[in-house]
């Protein structure tokens, strides 16, 4: 029979719970509890619901219960201490299911054939043991291609806001993500931390319409489902992600969205242990327990399969320095900043990629491995581009007259850069090429001699004047 | 005989236990079935707490802790270098052998190579009076590192055997020592020191030699000196990490001591595959001959994160000891930190400032204090020192939390990194209106004697253009450049210039990842050259942007990439162009600097 984390197997069975505060059980009278063990909740109701031993002592344990406490009681309630960790079957089979956000199919059809339990929380990858990611994705976006390029085997999150167009973004990447020269298409594992369902849809929907939905294993918990079933669900996903790339050899994109509500959960947790709160109430292991998710990425030596995860997450107030995105962006390699004044303006994708970094760009790019121009092209564009858009604070104050002709170019630059450049559509997919090209196009509207990033051979053989005709493509 | 007590309590990191007699804070003791390693970190009567340095799961009350009477320590002896260790200096290569790519629990795995027969030149003879940090033999532990294995803590005597052996293993005897007290010791290569314990010396020496690390904002601007210490706070993104592995690469250290602390796995990897490769501009051998690397990465468990800074200090010490110029980079003190936080308030300790422990501010002391020059034990003393560069995270990127706050209360170097900068692809991200260096009288004579009669003129200069610079972008802001004289607007672009031509360094080009420090005082010097022509200039009513558009600006701005064997006679040839193209607009040349 197909197990869910909800395992079914002999274990102690107790009805001498103390007190239910929140999601915590405070089980009395228990003996030879293990730390961490998978717990079985039977409601008066007879339902059952799923826990984790968070404390224990020689005579009591504190249970964690993922759906929730409504309904339980203290007289009725049984709680059957399993012996076991939280596990997670895996399997290929996976591919093509639609999971709840603790593993258990939801999609109606015939239960998978396990090939192996896994513990959910998985094993640190010895960094001894690991391999630089170095093979550039091309992702089709321009923004990131060419100014922030993500790697197989990264940890690039999305940071944006409420009512941004995060989603159609990542729903463009998985629908685009190729490695030139590489025919393999990625395996997508899909994780919903309490997004609605219509988010959920959209997400489905489109990997319908591409066909990758063969190819992906969705775990959802959404919106109305149980908050602290959070905690589990990113960590069913990477259980699944890494039995597919660690034993199968699988290249695996794991999106994850949205990151704030698990941090989210994460506080309802320990308000309820009456913890010693950190920053904004936030825990103060909330960087272990994020680093124990997005560490949970790359690729090791002498395994073929990679794991690349894009967390999403929403900032409150588009708070960069809010614990959440700020304990993030010190864990991941980077991050795409989604800009609300980019998205007012009517740019798609409105990614600023001044505050945006991929910091395993510098070695997955360059000759034989995107084009020998790509770094000094890059650079170029971003000192423009931060040059213009600091003029354009100045122009607000002093007016357009009062700036010198060079000053008006990186103006005009900053203008175009964000509608040719950095501007696309849902449907277009950028080679590395077009990408690199449209900034040349935009790079010849400056003197030469201001082009000091990029090395002279470099300009000579790659700028568009040098090159006879005009490349590219910009729209 | 054995102390056996019996676990009472489990809370994540944290063990409870009871029975254990005679158990000493900070001892380390082995919890639980599968014996897993932990500290004793509060003693109350007959119960202990107990932080455990791997995953505690499945450990259940009633299971077995064992007390090992010996505090948490390292394994010190020849074989360190080149190593990578967990924080609990067990070496990663070994776990992967034991358990494969993920790490589980309960490995053993012994610090130092144990059968490995290292060729020992004996330096003493039968009838020599030694003491404590004599050196008795020494052995090639690299082709650039000779290992010097000194008499051990708390031993002295006269020597009453040699062992005529030339090739020995850590284990095996070297000489044995009487003691005063006649007793009679055996010495080998390899002892053990409690990692919380500064290691003694005989006394500390002020610092009189710069740390010279090749890049040129920290050589020329905010210079640390070889046993001082300096702090690296910046948000996420500012290039902190990039920065400690450039530090870790060009720093003319004998000994780099690397501690990846609760950081990324990536970044570990990073240098495992590129120090090997890249080579000691002093010796032409590969770094990882003069390196040791610690990796506690943020999935690792977060109390052996804690130890990892104590572990890496005390092998760093080991090597002062020997005599050696030892630099240590820990990143980051903030998850270091961080796990003293997460500790604490598993103890129900009353918290400090925003969680953590009231206690902070001491432990940051403590550990930066064990950097210094000092004078060394043993009948010759050498000299060493440590120099320690912490980097530090603060959340948000503020400045005025806990952490970023005690640490700048100790250190006499503040490397700030500005988020705006970073955005705007200016690295090294430093911040020349924030940063600050307080070693300048200490290392005024060798910057003088050594390096150039006037270098802390050309750096005062250069900081005042700066400072004069962002005083009048200030004005800019308000009421627009055209408010600006023409001696003004020169100024903008010099500083310009100084920003993007001398202090904007890649860390990523072949050559600018590393710049001489004379290479560095020559750059700044042709910059202060050409303003003086400019300013001139400027006097005879020649516009600015004219000035700053002459052929030779194209060549200032190519200098970072001359190549090490050229650059002086390029960089002569680029200042004789200065004073060609100045005068071909009727300005003379000017004499002096």
């Amino acid at each position: 029979m197909y197990r869910g984390v909800n395992v079914v197997r002999a274990g102690k069975m107790y009805k001498t719970i103390e007190s239910i505060q929140g999601p915590l059980l405070f089980v009395k009278r228990t003996h030879d509890i293990a730390f961490g063990e998978y717990v079985r909740i039977v409601a008066p109701d007879g339902s059952e619901r799923r826990g984790q031993v968070l404390e224990v002592a020689q005579n009591y344990a504190l249970i964690q219960v993922f759906e929730g406490t409504e309904g339980l009681n203290a007289a009725d309630t049984k709680v059957i201490f399993t012996g076991e960790t939280l596990e997670v079957p895996v399997s290929t089979d996976l591919l093509g299911r639609i999971l709840d956000g603790s593993g258990h199919p939801i999609d109606g059809l015939p239960d998978p054939i396990p090939e192996d339990f896994r513990d959910v929380n998985g094993a640190p990858i010895n960094p001894y043991c690991r391999e630089y990611p170095r093979e550039p994705i091309q992702t089709g976006i321009s923004a990131i291609d060419g100014m922030n390029t993500l790697v197989r085997g990264q940890k690039l999150p999305l940071f944006s806001g409420f009512g941004l167009p995060h989603n159609l973004i990542a729903a463009q990447i998985l629908r685009q993500a190729t490695v030139p020269g590489k025919p393999e298409a990625f395996v997508i594992v899909f994780a919903a931390m309490g997004i609605t369902s219509d988010e959920a849809r959209f997400f489905i929907e489109d990997l319908r319409k591409s066909g990758a939905i063969e190819r992906t294993v969705c775990v959802l918990n959404l919106a109305d489902d149980p908050a602290i079933e959070r905690l589990l669900t990113p960590r069913v996903a990477l259980t699944i992600a890494e039995h597919l790339a660690f034993d199968h050899d699988f290249h695996v994109m794991v999106l994850l969205t949205d990151m704030t509500n698990y941090a989210e959960a994460l506080r309802q947790i320990s308000a309820a242990r009456e913890e010693v709160p950190g920053r904004r109430g936030y825990p103060g292991y909330m960087y272990s327990d994020l680093a124990s998710i997005y560490e949970r990425a790359g690729r090791i030596r002498g395994r073929k399969g990679t794991i690349t995860q894009m967390p999403i997450l929403t900032m409150p107030h588009d708070d960069i320095t809010h614990p959440i995105p700020d304990l993030t962006g010190y864990i991941t390699e980077g991050q795409i900043i989604i800009d609300r004044e980019l998205h007012k303006r009517g740019i798609y994708p409105p990614i600023n990629v001044l505050p945006s970094l991929s910091r395993l760009m510098k070695e997955g790019i360059g000759k034989g491995l995107t084009r020998e121009d790509h770094r000094g092209v890059s650079d170029q564009l971003y000192y423009a581009y931060a040059e213009g858009r600091s003029l354009r604070e100045l122009v607000a104050i002093v007016g357009e007259e009062a700036l010198s002709p060079r000053d008006r170019r990186y103006l005009e630059f900053a203008d175009r850069f964000e509608k040719e450049f950095v501007s696309q559509d849902f449907y277009e997919n950028r080679t590395f090429e077009e990408t690199l090209d449209i900034g040349w196009d935009l790079l010849a509207m400056l003197p030469e001699e201001e082009l000091k990033r990029i090395p002279s051979d470099i300009i000579k053989k790659w700028h568009p004047k040098y090159r006879g005709s005009k490349v590219g493509s910009s729209s | 005989m054995e102390r056996i007590g019996k676990i009472t309590e489990i809370s994540g990191p944290v063990v409870k236990a009871v029975g254990l007699h005679g158990a000493k804070m900070y001892e380390a003791v082995r919890v639980g079935e599968e014996e897993l390693i932990g500290e004793i970190i509060l003693v109350r009567g007959n119960e202990v707490t107990i932080q455990v340095y791997e995953r505690t799961e499945g450990l259940r009350p009633g299971e077995k802790v064992i007390g090992t009477g010996e505090m948490l320590s390292a394994t010190l002896g020849p074989g360190l270098i080149g190593m990578i260790y967990d924080g609990i200096q067990r070496p990663l290569p070994e776990i992967a052998k034991a358990v494969g790519d993920f790490i589980s629990r309960g490995v053993e795995a012994t610090p130092l190579p144990m059968d490995k027969k290292w060729k020992m030149k004996k330096l003493v003879k039968v009838g020599d009076r030694v003491e404590e940090g004599d050196i008795i033999a020494v052995t090639q532990e690299t082709k650039t590192i000779e290992h010097r294995i000194m008499v051990p803590p708390g031993i002295r005597g006269k020597i009453v055997e040699v062992n005529e052996e030339d090739k020995l293993t850590v284990k095996d005897t070297i000489v044995k020592i009487k003691t005063p007290e006649g007793k009679v010791v055996e010495i080998c290569a390899v002892h053990k020191w409690p990692v919380r314990r500064p290691r003694r010396f005989k006394r500390r020496l002020p610092p009189t030699t710069p740390l010279i690390t090749g890049q040129r904002i920290i050589d020329v601007f905010f210079f640390i000196a070889k046993g001082g210490v300096a702090a690296i706070p910046g948000g996420f993104g500012t290039g902190k990490t990039v920065m400690q592995h450039q530090l870790a690469q060009w720093a003319d250290a004998d000994i780099i001591v690397y501690i990846g602390c609760g950081e990324r796995g990536n970044e570990m990897t990073e240098v495992l595959e590129r120090f090997p490769e890249l080579k000691d501009p002093r010796t032409g051998r590969p770094l990882m001959e003069r390196t040791i690397l610690i990796a506690n990465t943020s999935n690792m468990p977060v109390a052996a994160r804690e130890a990892s800074i104590y572990t890496g200090i005390t092998i760093a010490e080991y090597y002062r000891d020997m005599g050696y110029d030892v630099a240590l980079m820990a990143d980051s003190t903030s998850r270091w930190a961080e796990a003293l936080r997460e500790i604490s308030s598993r103890l129900e300790e009353m918290p400090g400032e925003e969680g953590y422990p009231a206690y902070l501010a001491a432990k940051i002391a403590e550990f930066y204090e064990r950097a210094g020059v000092v004078e060394t034990l043993g009948s010759k003393p050498r000299v060493g020192s440590i120099s320690v560069v912490g980097a530090v995270s603060p959340q948000g990127g503020d400045f005025s939390e806990p952490v970023t706050q005690n640490t700048l209360r100790v250190v006499k170097v503040f490397w700030a990194l500005d988020t705006e900068l970073a955005y705007r692809r200016h690295f090294p991200a430093i911040n020349w209106m924030r940063s600050y260096t307080l070693y300048t009288e200490a290392l005024k004579k060798y910057f003088e004697e050594k390096v150039d009669r006037n270098f802390l003129e050309y750096r005062k200069k250069a900081l005042s253009l700066l400072a004069k610079e962002a005083e009048l972008l200030e004005i800019v802001r308000v009421v627009g450049p055209d408010a600006l004289s023409p001696r003004e607007k020169e100024i903008l672009e010099i500083a310009r210039m100084i920003r993007e031509d001398f202090l904007m360094q890649s860390a990523f080009h072949e050559i600018d990842t590393y710049c001489p420090i004379k290479k560095s005082v020559l750059m700044l010097k042709t910059i202060l050259h050409f303003h003086k022509h400019a300013m001139e200039a400027v006097k005879k009513g020649i516009g600015v942007d004219k000035i700053f558009s002459l052929p030779v600006t194209v060549k200032i701005s190519r200098m970072k990439e001359l190549p090490y064997d050229v650059y002086e006679k390029e960089i002569a040839l680029i200042n004789e162009e200065i004073d060609k193209e100045f005068s071909e607009m009727g300005v003379p040349t000017c004499i002096g600097e």
